[in-house]
């Protein structure tokens, strides 16, 4: 049995048939193709896989794709505008905010979530914003760096 | 030519994983790709009466079950090996998938292949086991306890082996004459590694050709091939490609050796097409080698002015239910050797038991051995402070091993070759404002509320473990060099391949300044290949902080032969003697004659061209190095920690961390500032939340995100490094290494601190992690 769902991935019209128990994330890797989005566990605790639906951040391995039917979905495949990074690509570039790049797609999404919402956060409400995101390499010090650096860019 | 070494340029991996355009594991397809699910035990221990596949089989889509049986009747070795071997070490079976009894939660017992991903799950839930549950003992102490569960049949007491390095009677001597004594009981909490890429591999083997190549989560793919194809597969090596490619993390992890690898790829064999298999949390979690787990009483003798006289260390060490890949050398030769820390120690003794546990193997983690050392070390020296009256500065700054004593010989076989402790713990005191933290802390402790305490930690590590020949007399069972194949092509770029295997260290970047600077182009100039059996000559792969050291020394070398081969070829076309020729800012001067020169991009075209060209000398311009390090490298450093201690509710909340880190000539500041933050991370969540916990049945009751505190942003704090700089005197670069120095000193820094908080309740000593609740009964007690 498949449900049949219309959305937007990336600005750009997606028509599918999926089984219903198709969790978002395994809809956009394999389905699409768009393997940004990382799956590191299976308890919506690591952020990995954080993508954006509707202009909200939130994790693709705890959403069936059956419920993005008719939303609109951006991953970090979609971040970048005409072959320029966003901003908090480029400050993650610059201040070292990744190391092994797997849970960057979702880190650089949630902070993108955070600064439309608090487009001139604290270190404080950085680490805040972030805290639904795991990273094992970095200790977060330049991620907060990146994210400051994205702030002051968009500003 | 601006100067490359030493400069913080941006990571050429970067633009790739920014964009999702990073390929891991689980990102690859393969045509025809099918996908496996292993059936793992619920039980610590039990027996396999019997193993019902038909339900699983039925399914459709169901491609194949497999199960120990099938391991035997494919007539391959299949079994897990381990790769360290110890005198008297026993070494039971660890069969690729449990034929008849298994011996952790997780345990392999079957492998389901179906179509899809979804459907291999569902299969995997109709494979009906029947167990009969047995005893079990999960933890490192009571399995060495008479009538404990036997974890083997072949190791009495479950002991694997019984270990130990020093002088005993030299250590009673001390003690029997010393003026002070401090002594501990500790436990080394069991840590999980965590990589948030679990383990993955994609297995293509093709009957035609009777080759397979697999993609896996690999540390060390020449490695893995070996053990794969040699212990588990039984397939000819060159008939194996083992490729890493974006690889999400390893911290150890993926260093070693797993059945489930293997298990994949005899899944690929048996159907003759590709397929997958992609760990969930929980599973990685299971199976993964964890780290640590020390259950240790040592004691430390020193004379009346403060002097230590003698260190006594007994450990029993978990290696869980089998002998993982290295497991055996974490805590003895990369632990016991570690024990005389900076300081100048005249007699040293410790004993180390390796213990059989119903619990997933023990190995290398981020430090191995090395944070379990310098946890012990550090932690009687904030005693010996105490307990002299010396306090924790002073009595480090008494028995520093002074600069005039390097090379300095321990009394744990290390002969360390450089060092220069002093600087750093004055730097590390000036960055943290020592004097006025003493002053608050004094202040703070007369008026109730919430106490201040700071710790220190002076740690050494020994990196780079070599050379070959000194580990192969350990027990070692594979050498510890390091390969580099540097090729100049026609136009005068770069491309080297390095046995080394980045996960995230950023080699991409280091290595192409390294071939920067030492040839004097554009880094850009220089692609570096990583990662793949079929590309790279060899190579022992990324762990225990050898990239730059190891792998770093043997890119200088071929670089070394190239400019060697380079002026025999410009002194034919200058017609000058090679003997005369300088290489400087990319070209080829005869000396003293400034204006005979040819710039390395005219050399290397005649070295291919060969047209005009000395007669004994072969075409081309590219060089292989084995580069085999002469001792070990010792980076050291001072690190203070301090905290503040809410005594009402336990809480501790970390105010500053200070590190002073001496890792000899950086390459590129901002990768190694980048190394330390990530390995100072896992060191305080060892020191403050990580444990993995298993129940007296076995169960692993801390085997996800939402039960195991890996520490989070908002838990951290930033950090302040700086670094002294004395250069490793024996490698050709002068560097020593940097990835595990965080994880290595900052747990006993963390726990110093708490404990010097408390230090008006009389507490000497908490246990790791450093829990609200553990904190709250240590002070109402």
């Amino acid at each position: 049995m498949t449900v049949s769902i219309q959305l937007e991935v990336n600005g750009k019209p997606v028509q599918a048939a999926v089984e219903p128990r198709r969790l978002l994330v395994h809809f956009l890797r394999e389905d699409l193709g768009l393997t940004g989005a990382n799956i590191g566990c299976e308890t919506s605790l690591c952020g990995a896989c954080t993508v954006l639906v509707d202009g909200d951040a939130v994790k693709s391995c705890t959403m069936l794709a059956a419920q993005a039917d008719g939303a609109s979905v951006t991953t970090i495949e979609g971040l970048a505008q005409n072959g320029d990074l966003h901003p908090l690509q480029e400050g993650f570039w610059e201040k070292h905010g990744l190391q092994c790049g797997y849970c960057t797609p979702g880190m650089i999404l949630s902070a993108n979530y955070l600064l439309a919402q608090n487009p001139s956060p604290s270190d404080e409400e950085i680490r805040e914003g972030l805290k639904g995101n795991i990273c094992r390499c970095t200790g977060y010090h330049n991620i907060v760096e990146a994210v400051k650096y994205a702030a002051e860019r968009m500003s | 030519m601006a100067r490359v070494l030493g400069t913080s340029i941006k990571r050429r991996e970067d633009p790739a994983l920014i964009t999702g355009r990073g390929k891991y594991t689980d990102d690859l397809q393969a045509a025809g790709m099918a996908h496996a699910a292993i059936v793992r035990s619920p039980y610590a221990h039990a027996r396999i009466r019997g193993i019902d596949t038909s339900a699983a089989e039925a399914l459709p889509g169901v491609l194949a079950v497999l199960t120990a049986r099938d391991v035997a009747a494919a007539g391959i070795p299949g079994v897990v090996p381990v790769g360290w071997l110890l005198p008297d070490l026993k070494t039971p079976a660890h069969p690729m998938i449990a034929a008849d009894t298994v011996r952790h939660v997780g345990d392999a017992v079957a492998v389901v292949v179906a179509e899809d991903r979804y459907l291999a799950r569902d299969a995997a839930e109709r494979v009906a086991v029947d167990y009969e549950p047995l005893d079990a003992v999960a933890d490192v102490v009571a399995a060495l306890e008479d009538g404990a569960p036997a974890v083997h049949e072949d190791a009495p007491g479950n002991v694997a082996f019984d270990w130990e390095i020093g002088d005993r009677e030299s250590v009673d001597a001390a003690f029997a004459s010393a003026a002070h004594t401090v002594e501990l009981d500790l436990r080394n909490n069991r840590l999980i590694p965590h990589a948030i890429e679990p383990r993955a591999v994609l297995a293509s083997y093709d009957s035609s050709t009777g080759e397979m190549t697999i993609h896996m989560t690999s540390q060390n793919p020449h490695v893995h091939r070996l053990l794969m194809t040699l212990a588990s597969l039984g397939m000819p090596e060159h008939k194996v490609r083992i490729v890493a490619p974006e690889v999400g993390g390893g911290f150890g992890s993926k260093i070693h050796h797993y059945a489930d690898e293997a298990i994949v790829g005899l899944c690929s064999m048996k159907l003759d097409r590709p397929v997958k298999w992609t760990a969930t949390r929980t599973e990685t979690n299971l199976t993964d080698a964890h780290g640590r787990d020390h259950s240790t009483h040592c004691e430390l003798a020193l004379d009346a002015d403060g002097r230590i006289t003698g260190l006594r260390v007994d450990t029993a060490a978990a290696m869980g239910a089998y002998l993982s890949t290295f497991a055996p050398a974490v805590p003895t030769y990369l632990y016991g050797t570690l024990m005389s820390g900076q300081y100048d120690i005249p007699a040293i003794h410790c004993h180390v038991t390796g213990v059989f546990t119903h619990t997933a193997p023990v190995d290398a983690y981020r430090g191995a051995g090395r944070p379990e050392a310098t946890y012990v070390v550090e932690r009687l020296m904030h005693l010996a402070g105490e307990a002299t009256g010396l306090g924790p500065v002073e009595v480090r700054r008494r028995n520093f091993v002074p600069p005039d004593a390097f090379p300095y010989q321990t009394q744990v076989a290390l002969a360390y070759d450089s060092g220069n402790y002093g600087p750093a713990m004055d730097r590390a005191l000036e960055m943290i404002g020592y004097d006025d933290l003493k002053t608050e802390q004094a202040s703070r402790r007369g008026n109730g509320g919430k106490l201040i305490g700071i710790g220190f930690s002076s740690y050494i590590e020994a990196c780079g473990l070599a050379p070959s020949a000194v580990v192969g007399s350990l027990g070692a069972q594979a050498g510890q060099w390091e390969s580099a194949d540097v090729r100049v092509h026609p136009t005068a770029s770069v491309t080297v391949y390095t046995g080394s295997s980045s996960h995230g260290q950023g080699h991409e970047t280091t290595f192409s300044q390294i071939v920067a600077d030492k040839l004097g182009i554009d880094p850009e100039a220089v692609e570096v290949i990583h990662g793949d059996t079929d590309l790279v000559q060899f190579g022992m792969g990324t762990y225990g902080s050898r990239s730059a050291a190891v792998g770093g020394s043997a890119i200088v070398k071929s670089v070394e032969k190239i400019i060697e081969k380079g002026k025999k070829i410009a002194a034919h076309l200058l017609e000058a003697s090679a003997e005369d020729l300088e290489y400087e800012d990319g070209s080829f001067r005869v000396a003293g004659s400034p204006d005979r020169a040819l710039a390395l991009g005219d050399v290397a075209l005649q070295a291919y061209l060969a047209h005009n060209y000395p007669d004994d000398l072969e075409p081309g311009l590219s060089a292989t190095s084995f580069y085999d390090p002469a001792n070990f490298t010792y980076p050291f450093g001072t690190h203070v920690c301090v905290v503040e201690v809410d005594t009402e509710t336990g809480s501790i909340e970390l105010l500053r961390y200070a590190a002073v880190d001496d890792v000899g000539n950086v390459i590129n500041p901002m990768i190694v500032d980048g190394q330390l933050h990530g390995g100072l991370a896992q060191g305080i969540g060892q020191a403050l939340w990580e444990n993995a916990v298993y129940d007296d049945s076995g169960q692993l009751v801390s085997g996800s995100l939402m039960d195991y505190a890996v520490p989070k942003i908002h838990n951290l704090i930033p950090f302040e490094l700086d670094r002294t700089t004395t250069p490793c005197p024996h490698n050709p670069l002068g560097v020593k290494g940097v990835g595990e120095a965080g994880a290595i000193a900052s747990p006993a820094a963390v726990v110093n601190a708490v404990v010097d908080a408390l230090a008006p309740f009389g507490i000497s000593h908490i246990d790791m992690p450093l829990t609200p609740e553990k904190v709250w009964r240590a002070v109402n007690s």
